[in-house]
């Protein structure tokens, strides 16, 4: 299996292979985050810029580890402080990256398709961190690859998806690349909240909770951004708890190794409970620590697959 | 490439590893310290086999390890095909060990040169020492093995294949032509 994509865009598009190389490559790079020198030269001599168009800690401090674990020199552009401000357009800002010689854009961005765009436009390889209600590739590779630590396997599995569907990228990407490895996906949330386009992914659909956790191998709990509703955000938060939370009594019902997954970060007590999110079916940190390794192997493929061509 | 000859078979490949052995313990009068590591692929199931035979020598059994040296090679930036990253499985300290670092073939030896700083990255042995089932010349480093199961003069058009029960369902060497 040979890695030829010098972009990673989205799950949609990739091979079952490909995924599985990932997935391969991410276990081996695991144990170089165990060591007591935690880094090797791979991408020695290569530089990686994260360009966030939208706030975010965790994805962008993940990528920086990973990359400065390959030996990479990493830059960090938020756009709120950047000529962005000065109406740059986003062509324009890849292309002086490219100029700059850089290898790698990280790139967070609010509108779906982002990602894509910008890979057209320029050599240099492109990594999608997140664009609009699109994709988060490396986010639904970091839970498949937790998912299959914890069970041993993909194929066959029935991962619930639970929370605002109609706005989660990591939602849609999940779903694709699950599939993809043979795995049964149910989306699991108000009606209201699940997009009308999901009839062609491959999966089910219910706004029945209990139901939807009886059979599950795992659950992902979305996070649900009700500080956006302003006044109306406390009852609707309570409303959801009730209808959706993941508590401690769903749980009990549900399968007793039941795998709960988080993206972060959580809303204790809106979509998850404390007692589930620091119980002992959370795997949360243990996705935060295999998004390094899931991180590092897209860099290094993708890097590869530029030095191969 | 087709096969010119058939160089160790079995046999040979037993007793070429039971010698290593012998000079292993010899040499470090004994297996105190005595760690084993091997390089991905087939150097990791050498490594076990001397340790198999070290133990049946000494009766006390010495750890070993596998080294996966892809992230380390020098010509990461150039190759054409795809590197396939492995996974190095070292589960034991080798601060003050000594490392016997275990190959299939020694050839330019730009592996063992990635090999000693893979290694080195994991603490700092007493000393490192090189057994290779085949050394068959034509080195581009100042590197040399410590312990050779057999060296074979090559031609460069020429290679080399160690074949072993665990991967290919066979021991034996053969060398190759173009």
């Amino acid at each position: 299996m040979n890695w030829a994509r010098k972009d990673l865009l989205g799950l949609e598009d990739l091979s079952k292979e490909e995924l599985r190389l990932i997935l391969s490559t991410a276990e081996s790079f695991k144990e170089v985050s165990t060591r007591e020198i935690k880094k090797v030269p791979a991408l020695r001599g290569k530089t990686v810029v994260n360009l966030f168009y939208e706030p975010s800690t965790r994805t962008r401090v993940s990528f920086e580890v990973a990359a400065k674990r390959l030996s990479a020199d990493v830059i960090n552009i938020a756009t709120e402080t950047s000529s962005v401000k000065k109406g740059e357009t986003l062509i324009d800002t890849g292309r002086n990256i490219q100029a700059l010689k850089a290898d790698i854009i990280v790139m967070r961005h609010n509108a779906s398709g982002a990602a894509d765009m910008l890979a057209r436009h320029l050599d240099i390889s492109v990594v999608n961190a997140g664009d609009g209600w699109h994709e988060h590739p490396t986010q639904a590779l970091l839970d498949i690859f937790t998912l299959k630590e914890k069970l041993g396997k993909i194929e066959g599995l029935n991962v619930t998806i639970v929370g605002d569907i109609a706005h989660s990228r990591v939602a849609r990407s999940n779903a694709w690349g699950l599939t993809k490895l043979g795995a049964r996906v149910t989306f699991c949330a108000p009606k209201m909240l699940i997009p009308p386009e999901v009839e062609g992914m491959g999966v089910m659909v219910t706004d029945d909770i209990e139901g939807a956790l009886r059979d599950a191998d795992a659950v992902n709990v979305l996070r649900m951004q009700f500080e956006r509703d302003g006044d109306t955000a406390f009852p609707k938060q309570l409303e959801y708890f009730k209808e959706f939370g993941i508590t401690e009594e769903r749980i009990k019902k549900a399968k007793k190794d039941i795998v709960v997954m988080h993206p972060g970060p959580i809303n204790r007590g809106i979509e998850m409970s404390s007692q589930v999110a620091d119980g002992a079916n959370s795997v949360i940190l243990e996705q935060v620590t295999n998004g390094i390794a899931v991180r590092m192997a897209v860099l290094f493929l993708v890097s590869q697959a530029r030095d191969g061509s | 490439m087709k096969e010119k000859a058939k160089i160790l078979d079995k046999e040979a490949v037993g007793r070429a590893l039971m010698r290593i052995a012998h000079e292993i313990v010899e040499k470090n009068k004994g297996t105190q310290n005595l760690c084993l590591v091997g390089i991905r692929n087939r150097g990791v199931y050498l490594a076990k086999r001397l340790s198999d035979c070290i133990k049946a020598i000494e009766g006390g059994s010495v750890l070993s390890g596998a080294l996966d040296i892809t992230l380390y090679r020098d010509d990461l930036a150039l190759a054409s095909g795809q590197p396939l990253v492995r996974k190095t499985e070292i589960g034991f300290d080798i601060n003050n060990k000594i490392i016997i670092l275990v190959d299939d073939v020694l050839y330019t030896g730009r592996t063992i040169r990635a090999a000693l700083d893979a290694l080195v990255d994991f603490g700092r042995p007493r000393s490192i020492q090189l057994a290779v089932l085949v050394d068959r010349g034509h080195r581009e480093l100042p590197i040399r093995a410590d312990y050779a199961g057999k060296n074979i003069p090559t031609a460069k058009n020429e290679s080399i294949e160690v074949r072993l029960e665990e991967v290919d369902g066979v021991d034996e060497v053969a060398i190759l032509e173009k």
